[in-house]
């Protein structure tokens, strides 16, 4: 059994940037969106690598990557994500911040997946992120399922298990560290994957080529996307309080720090 | 005027968890914020002890999507369930519990119903006389107050925000909703869970301990003591009944085939892209503090962390206490002090 897999995934904000919120004219917007540093969202990119993986094993899959997002700025962050897997990619250009709708969002991503030539959608396994590291909502996958009539759905992912007849065992996280074991008769299906279980791929300098050969163009061919936040008022955007003052306790007896530790627990 | 739903699905028992209680609490807030009645819809193999247990909440009608295909958490006859429901209250503002099975179908089903949905809400407050939601953007880094035009709205509530209410129960008289047929090409296996004596993830422990990849790394003897390390741990968590979490790189290290912690998973990661917890207490140890798994800690409410280096992250006002010393030393006494 082959799959066609669309991976859905975008881009935020290195996690070790200095994140500040300004009003833009939109809404609210990040300080120098634009300059800061990205990468590929943190559950996407599993979401990809599970793809990459699940593909090898299935010959004559075929891995998509479909992003909506600034186009220059995913073109940077295409530089590092290419030199992984193997993968076609698909851009709608537009904002990808944490402020822009979920809906408006896979309506789009909705868009770019009916435009892609040859997929076949009773292969179609429709990957990304349990949630973004921007929006956070956990919801764009499930809009982008119903958008495209895909009714078996799974969310928080770490497992996909494929037998020889097309069904496959999927384990989704659920509550107090546990899973949830299901098995579907096979694809289609939407899956919003947590962490999987691969490590990230080292770099591979000859798949970076070979995918960034379709990347340019598909850059370059990249249609707008019509994403925003109408009819949502943000009535505040805002930093956490202030910081901890943090009391550092140095050059202290073990047994005087284990003691205050143990009086803190019981406390 | 509004017209509020509150949904819910009660647990394997039968009974609505401490999540969904928290809900309600929401809910009722809100209903009494904006002058509006409200009715609860709950789906589930069977529901009415569940709607029993709160009979006495208030709601003007309680409605029902119950029977076999529902007993198992499943995306397309969840769905259809809470559709259905959302249609027969003729809800446009929703209020739910963000469990697993709702995070996984509400979204869907807002789609359905034309409407929008705003998940892992921490906060639900009525402002000129509209819903206000707050909720975490950036992965904890910001957090935003909004409202919207769209209906219906469909609202998760996130756990531990809100203060659930006990002495509800009654008789209720539900109002069957009738399904939709679904034909699920999904069969729900079951569960995995480890067994309880061996559980580590205890979301409702008091307090969490947080495994860094320092436990993992070369001592003073210039050897690394996993062994040792694991004992530390799970000796504490054995006499304090903790949680256990885990940085994004202490975890990786097993997926790279480096010889770690065996009991730590992915499901033990805190931070950007793990867990993000609630317990009163934290202690951090072996652990550098920085953004990506702090992140994490946003609603840990008294942090403490144990780490060698001064100038970790911890020390920059992302704990109350920093103690700088050998977490194998401070550990090895805390667990003596702590006893069997």
């Amino acid at each position: 059994m082959s799959y066609h897999i669309v991976v859905c995934g975008s881009i935020v904000p290195d996690p070790l940037q200095t994140l500040e919120p300004v009003a833009g004219p939109g809404g609210p917007a990040l300080k120098n969106e634009m300059m800061l540093p990205a990468v590929l969202d943190p559950w996407a990119a599993h979401a990809l690598y599970e793809a990459a993986n699940l593909a090898k094993a299935a010959p004559g899959s075929r891995v998509w990557l479909v992003s909506v997002g600034p186009k220059a700025k995913l073109q940077q962050v295409m530089m590092h994500v290419a030199q992984k897997v193997p993968f076609e990619l698909v851009v709608m250009d537009g904002p990808a911040g944490g402020f822009v709708e979920a809906a408006d969002t896979a309506a789009a991503l909705a868009q770019a997946v009916e435009g892609i030539a040859g997929l076949e959608k009773d292969r179609l396994l429709l990957f990304g992120g349990w949630s973004s590291a921007s929006r956070g909502t956990g919801a764009t996958m499930q809009i982008l399922g119903e958008l495209l009539g895909v009714t078996e759905q799974f969310q928080g992912v770490d497992e996909l298990r494929p037998a020889d007849d097309g069904s496959f065992e999927v384990k989704e996280r659920i509550e107090g560290g546990g899973y949830l074991r299901s098995r579907c008769a096979g694809a289609p299906a939407v899956l919003g994957w947590a962490t999987g279980n691969l490590p990230e791929p080292p770099n591979n300098p000859q798949v970076g080529m070979q995918n960034m050969r379709l990347i340019m163009p598909a850059l370059q061919k990249a249609r707008p996307a019509a994403v925003g936040a109408a009819g949502v008022a943000y009535k505040a955007v805002e930093l956490p309080g202030a910081r901890r003052q943090t009391r550092i306790v140095k050059d202290a007896p073990v047994d005087d720090i284990a003691r205050e530790i143990v009086e803190w627990i019981k406390g | 005027m509004e017209k509020i739903l509150y949904l819910a699905h009660p647990e394997e028992n039968g009974a609505l968890g401490r999540t969904a209680l928290e809900a309600l609490a929401a809910a009722r807030g809100l209903a009494a914020g904006l002058g509006a009645e409200f009715s609860v819809g709950l789906l589930g193999g069977s529901v009415q002890a569940a709607a029993d247990s709160i009979a006495a909440c208030g709601a003007a009608a309680f409605f029902a999507a119950q029977g076999e295909a529902l007993a198992a958490s499943r995306y397309s006859t969840d769905a259809a369930a809470c559709e259905a429901l959302c249609r027969a209250a003729g809800a446009t503002v929703v209020v739910a519990p963000a469990t697993a099975r709702l995070a996984r179908c509400l979204p869907g089903v807002a789609q359905r119903l034309g409407g929008r949905v705003d998940s892992n809400c921490t906060g639900l407050t009525v402002e000129g006389g509209a819903p206000l939601v707050s909720r975490w953007y950036y992965r904890q880094r910001m957090v935003a107050a909004q409202t919207r035009e769209q209906r219906p709205w469909v609202i998760t509530v996130a756990p531990c925000c809100f203060i659930a209410e006990e002495n509800l129960g009654g008789s209720a008289s539900l109002q069957a909703v009738a399904l939709p047929a679904v034909t699920p090409r999904t069969e729900v296996l079951g569960i995995d869970a480890p067994a309880a004596d061996e559980q580590t993830i205890r979301p409702e422990a008091e307090m969490l301990l947080v495994a860094g990849a320092g436990w993992t790394k070369k001592q003073a003897d210039g050897q690394s003591h996993p062994e040792e390390a694991a004992g530390h741990i799970l000796g504490f968590l054995e006499r304090t009944k903790a949680s256990l979490g885990s940085s994004k790189s202490l975890v990786d290290l097993s997926g790279e085939g480096q010889s770690v912690l065996p009991f730590l998973t992915h499901l033990h990661q805190v931070g950007q892209t793990g867990a993000t917890p609630r317990h009163k207490k934290g202690l951090a140890t072996c652990c550098h503090g920085e953004e990506p798994h702090v992140v994490g800690w946003r609603f840990i409410t008294e942090r403490r962390a144990v780490n060698l280096d001064a100038g970790c992250g911890w020390a920059q006002g992302k704990a109350d206490v920093l103690y700088v010393a050998d977490a194998f030393a401070v550990m090895a006494k805390v667990n003596e002090l702590l006893g069997k």
